[in-house]
């Protein structure tokens, strides 16, 4: 050994480094597997590294944070710095969402692939211009066609799942806990129209 | 007016008088006949009281017309008994209830899916992250299959060989020459001193019968023979001038 005392290198403070680098050139979130081919190392230790790096870059200690968001690992904004953020960026995806494309966001998440005349049947109303909106904002994209020259399906993209901040679709809420099913409202009608009778 | 008074709006119909939910109820369990329901009636008092606000609310015509729709629906299919679709067929008031409320509900839940995904939208309004295009990952090579430089150079030769200059026979015109007709009409007259023209270009084209019209008028230019025709589309006699 020559020069001055040397600290022994972790390898997985080494291989940290690496995906750290990874994660802030990619613009989506990156996978285990994705980061692991990148850094030619093994999955388990991907996952350790970033346990590391997630320990780093958190909310309170860094400007900057690790998250779990849309299948993969992404680097964000702290959320203290938002208004910061807010003043140098635009936010063109979520701006200014309407009902309508929330609600046609909704089906297209939970029922995904799905065709404009099903969303459309759901809703009641025709879909096409809440569809293209949600295209263009890159929420929703193409999956398909129910046939061969049938419509176009369509399913929620991992920018659907990074806006609302969700690590899959499996995090949205159960359909049924959400609202009352057909039963429910049946009778609830049925009890309304008990009391009036009476 | 908010989404609860769409179902509190007071309706006074010739077959049904009370709250717009009660009329819904009552067709739900079958206890009024929808076909004798003015549809119209109902959208008309809505109108009114749409009216009576100074903006409209979109979220109570919204619901309006789902439910207005779920009931067009209902009122169509008890109209048309006979109708062939087998859907309509096998649809009895009480699947049709079921089926409206089926619908309702489900379209409540989405609409209340979109207002969990406003919150949570709401809630991850202070998350701020990169986007933009996906990062440039490195060409894959497509090789190629083994190739044989024998039928390669084959290949090239065909491509590099002029192609055979396409035939436009089968457009072109073929004209006689006008020269041809001046000498046939000048030995017909050096024998007989006329003839009827039409009869001599008979068997000929159409191309050829205009020709030699055109040297019918050259010789009389220039003197040598006189035309004689009865009336329009009569046949033309052709005279030697001398």
């Amino acid at each position: 050994m020559t020069g001055a005392l040397r600290l022994v290198e972790n390898p997985v403070d080494r291989l940290a480094r690496t995906l750290e680098a990874l994660l802030v050139i990619a613009s989506s979130p990156l996978s285990i597997e994705e980061l692991a081919a990148a850094s030619e190392d093994e999955t388990e230790r991907v996952e350790t590294a970033l346990g590391l790096i997630a320990s780093r870059y958190r909310e309170g200690r860094s400007g900057i944070v690790l998250e779990h968001v849309a299948g993969g690992y992404a680097f964000r904004a702290a959320r203290e710095a938002a208004e910061a953020c807010a003043r140098l960026v635009e936010r063109p995806v979520q701006r200014g969402l309407s009902q309508a494309a929330l609600e046609t966001l909704a089906v297209v998440a939970y029922l995904g692939p799905v065709s404009r005349p099903e969303i459309a049947k759901i809703r009641g109303v025709a879909a096409d211009s809440a569809v293209a909106g949600l295209v263009e904002r890159g929420l929703i994209a193409e999956a398909g066609r129910e046939s061969d020259g049938g419509a176009v399906r369509y399913r929620a993209t991992p920018l659907f799942e990074r806006v609302f901040g969700l690590s899959g679709l499996s995090e949205l809420p159960r359909l049924d806990d959400l609202a009352e099913g057909s039963e429910e409202l049946r009778s609830r009608l049925e009890e309304v129209a008990g009391r009036r009778g009476a | 007016m908010s989404a609860v008074a769409v179902r509190d709006l007071d309706l006074d119909l010739d077959s049904f008088e009370g709250p717009f939910d009660l009329l819904l109820t009552l067709v739900l369990k079958d206890e009024l006949e929808l076909a004798d329901v003015e549809v119209a009636g109902v959208v008309a008092a809505f109108v009114e009281r749409l009216a009576e606000r100074a903006s409209p609310d979109l979220e109570a015509c919204g619901e309006f017309l789902v439910l207005m729709a779920a009931l067009l629906e209902l009122k169509a299919r008890g109209l048309f008994p006979d109708e062939d679709e087998l859907a309509f067929d096998d649809l009895d008031p009480e699947e049709a209830a079921g089926e409206l409320a089926e619908r309702l509900a489900l379209y409540r839940r989405f609409k209340a899916a979109a207002a969990w995904l406003e919150e949570r939208l709401a809630a991850e309004s202070d998350r701020y992250f990169r986007l933009g295009p996906a990062p440039l990952a490195p060409v894959p090579e497509r090789p190629l299959a083994p190739q044989d430089p024998v039928a390669l150079a084959s290949a090239l030769r065909q491509l590099a060989a002029d192609p055979p200059a396409p035939s436009l026979s089968h457009l072109e015109l073929r004209f006689p020459p006008v020269s041809l007709f001046l000498d046939r009409f000048r030995a017909v007259l050096s024998r007989r001193r006329q003839f009827v023209f039409d009869r001599e270009v008979d068997s000929l084209s159409r191309v050829e019968q205009a020709v030699a019209f055109l040297a019918l008028l050259e010789l009389r230019k220039v003197g040598e023979i006189k035309l004689g025709q009865p009336a329009p589309f009569e046949p033309i006699t052709v005279w030697s001038a001398s």
